[in-house]
């Protein structure tokens, strides 16, 4: 029974509450899973919360960590996704001396094709953003290595799912008992 | 509070009135009908019980010697009761003194809200005097929790708590409130909680979850129950019972399922478990289709799982759905609550019998009667057994006491040989296993329920875990009827040194105190028991006496507890000696 291990994404749709990051982090270290990421914003609800919680378990590891996030009593619903099933994309920010805009012409080149977008100049630094893929990050991060990179940060995953949440409609059904 | 609720106005609810944030603490709990909690008071909290000193002739404070007493009081009031049982204490030690307490009745599932106070919400974070992250420390053995820094959120904090502790599954609940918030007044008006808006207590049972389980138990050559406190908690009893005899179906308990059905009944087959009976343990690895109804396979029930049933159909009943799969792979899960869900499944069900099934049931127990009961019951050795001290009280209570034991092998020879009439009867600590539960859980109990008899039965060395609460039996005049099974060991552990480490007694013997005399230090009345011939005597007079006893028996040193389970093992393997 060797099932394999995954990169899964969980969604979890949530009250706004300040404890409630603890209670579930705290189901993934009691069980010792490393947490790849873990993003909280805003949802497409007003007041609910959306985390999204990337992680290398099996399948059946996953659903039982579902089941014990949906157990609290703060969430309102979590789901479990492969990556086929989401459409996801990282960000990322390069701080990077503005000398070498101008002295390795290469860098002007390597900016265009990687599709990022400078978000500030000024005489010392730029700072450049990108959003896409794990793989499409590192590729830019190591061609820009080479010149010398101040500061680079990456976010975690965030994405949304091909199929429905219905998160509206379970909301509407407590606000109509 | 950001969370939605539902909250009805209460039918006799007070009109609005401006009040202090702690008299709102006392009103809302006596608007939730609590008569009696269990605490300890220090700065934190003063404000709360300068209220509950107005208040003291509606609501019974009482006054425990630590606050783990407290905690563990409140979870015998609600182990005996089914009502949500009550725990305060002030910040920082105080709060954490509950703590273990809370964890315990995490781990079984006892309604309990604990309020603690806290440092004023301007020094949150300044390391305080006797500041402490309670709700950061309580989070992961709380089923919810909160600070509450502002007055005016005080009535809705408690309703919502309430109404988190009791439904679905119940747990514990900590409100912690600063004591600026205490102090602080708002207009009290109190409206019970309904629901949460993200929190759905009860899954909805499915009539064809029902109609799945029904025909695999149908078509059972061999089916056998396991059902565990869900169906204590879900008041099921009656439809468990129902549903065994319709359906002719043997029928075993985890430890805490304990007296949902009497222990006489014809088709009930014992105790599942590492120190539970020889036949329902062996028959697991037997049966084809098993039905767990409110139990949650914990591997002290189930051994190695790799070796779990694995012949067997598996019907697991649960209102929990993180249950489902989380240990034992099922073929059918019926959600839902138990009392409903029996009440469907029997109308599912055919009316059948299984005698001979039944019979190697019974084929087994005579086995395990030989081998280990009648030993344990009828000794013929010198020296006196804790089964025997047990088959006295069951004379004397005709099954008719609640048992609350603490945790080795007494909690074990308790669980496995008391007779139990009635449901509510068995309180121990099952999952946290936690020594020193048994003294206060007994005094809460004995509150909750003072026409009850109660007996504690607890080791040496547990006893002393929490032995001031002796103070409180006095205070109270609590009639708790106190056995402590005297070995001069902890002899669980004792137990596994002689079996799994060549009988290396590392720190296991113990010099006992004079407990009579500190009994009788409390004005409990006291006697200790050496020889068999003043054991029937002695274990009358506690049980005929009107007030709290105390008995010693001094039993043998070196027994050990048996059918077992060694650890990891197979319930296949389940040993006689
Ligand atoms: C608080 C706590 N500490 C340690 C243990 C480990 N433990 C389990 S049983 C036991 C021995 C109990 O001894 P005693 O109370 O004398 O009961 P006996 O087994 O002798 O009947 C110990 C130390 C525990 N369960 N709880
Ligand atoms: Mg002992």
């Amino acid at each position: 029974m060797n099932e394999e291990i995954k990169s899964l994404t969980i969604s979890v749709y949530t009250e706004n509450n300040i404890g409630l990051l603890n209670r579930i982090s705290a189901i993934f270290q009691r069980r010792h899973i490393n947490i790849e990421s873990l993003t909280t914003s805003q949802s497409e609800i007003d007041g609910v919360n959306r985390f999204v919680i990337v992680v290398n378990v099996t399948e059946t590891n996953a659903i039982k960590i579902v089941k014990q996030i949906e157990k609290q009593v703060e969430t309102i619903k979590a789901y479990c996704h492969t990556d086929e099933e989401t459409i996801f994309t990282e960000s990322c920010m390069f701080k990077i001396k503005s000398d070498l805009l101008f002295d390795e012409p290469q860098i002007q080149n390597i900016i265009k094709e990687s599709d990022s977008n400078i978000v500030t100049v000024n005489k010392e630094f730029f700072v450049l953003e990108k959003s896409g893929r794990r793989n499409e990050i590192e590729s830019l991060r190591r061609d820009l290595n080479v010149f010398g990179i101040m500061q680079f940060v990456r976010s975690g995953r965030i994405a949304v799912t091909k199929d429905e949440m219905k998160i509206t409609e379970m909301l509407s059904a407590f606000n109509n008992q | 509070m950001k969370t939605q609720t539902i909250n009805t106005k209460q039918e006799v609810a007070e009109k609005t009135q401006r009040i202090s944030g702690s008299e709102a603490i006392v009103r809302s709990l006596m608007a939730e009908g609590v008569d009696i909690l269990y605490g300890y008071p220090g700065g934190a909290i003063m404000p709360v019980y300068d209220e509950l000193y107005k208040f003291q002739d509606k609501i019974h404070h009482v006054l425990t010697r630590h606050e783990q007493g407290a905690a563990h009081a409140a979870q015998g009031y609600a182990r005996i009761s089914g009502k949500v049982g009550v725990a305060m204490a002030t910040s920082g030690p105080g709060a954490t003194n509950l703590i273990t307490g809370i964890a315990d009745a995490q781990i079984d599932s006892t309604p309990l809200v604990c309020i603690t106070g806290q440092v004023p919400s301007h020094l949150l974070g300044s390391d305080a005097f006797q500041e402490t992250d309670i709700v950061g420390i309580s989070t992961p053995v709380t089923k919810w929790n909160c600070q509450v820094t502002k007055s005016e959120d005080i009535p809705e904090a408690i309703a919502k708590a309430f109404y988190i502790a009791r439904s679905g599954r119940p747990g514990p609940v900590l409100v912690d409130i600063t004591k600026d918030a205490q102090f602080g007044e708002l207009d009290f008006k109190y409206e019970k909680c309904k629901g949460v808006r993200s929190y759905y207590p009860v899954p909805k049972t499915s009539q064809a979850s029902i109609n799945a389980a029904a025909e695999l138990i149908n078509n059972a050559k061999k089916p056998m129950i396991v059902w565990g406190q869900g169906v204590i908690l879900g008041q099921a009893e009656e439809e468990l019972k129902a549903v065994i005899e319709k359906a002719g179906i043997p029928a075993a308990w985890t430890i805490l399922g304990a007296s949902a059905l009497p222990t006489s009944h014809p088709l009930n087959i014992g105790m599942v478990g590492m120190h539970g009976n020889y036949a329902p343990n062996k028959l697991t690895n037997e049966c084809d289709v098993l039905i767990a109804i409110g139990m949650r396979f914990d591997d002290r029930v189930t051994g190695s799982l790799d070796t779990y049933a694995k012949q067997a159909k598996i019907i697991h009943f649960d209102i929990d759905p993180a249950e489902i799969d989380k240990n034992v792979k099922t073929d059918v899960a019926v959600l839902g609550n138990s009392k409903e869900s029996l009440a469907m499944l029997f109308d599912a069900l055919n009316e059948n019998t299984h005698e001979s099934w039944l019979q190697e049931f019974k084929n087994l127990y005579t086995i395990e009667f030989e081998k280990v009961i009648k030993n344990d019951l009828h000794p013929t050795k010198e020296g006196l057994t804790m089964g025997e001290v047990l088959k006295q009280i069951n004379i004397e209570s005709k099954g008719n006491a609640a048992i609350v034991s603490d945790v080795g092998q007494h909690q074990m020879i308790a669980c496995r040989y008391s007779d139990f009439n009635i449901t509510k009867s068995n309180i121990t600590s099952g999952g946290l296993g936690t020594m020193g539960f048994a003294l206060p859980a007994a005094i809460g109990a004995k509150m909750a329920a003072p026409e009850r008899e109660v007996v504690a039965i607890i080791g040496d060395g547990g006893y002393q875990m929490n032995i001031q609460e002796l103070g409180t039996i006095f205070q109270q005049k609590a009639a708790v009827k106190i056995v402590v099974l005297n070995n001069e060991f902890l002899g669980m552990v004792r137990q596994w040194q002689q079996l799994f480490f060549d009988k290396r007694y590392a720190s296991t013997e113990m010099t006992n105190p004079n407990f009579v005399a500190i009994a009788e230090g409390y004005y409990i009345k006291a006697r200790k028991v050496i020889k068999r011939e003043e054991l029937a005597d002695a274990v009358k007079e506690m049980m005929t006496s009107k007030e709290s006893y105390f008995l010693e028996v001094c039993v043998e040193k070196e027994d050990n507890v048996f059918p077992m389970i060694p650890s990891g093992a197979s319930v296949s393997d389940i040993r006689l000696s």
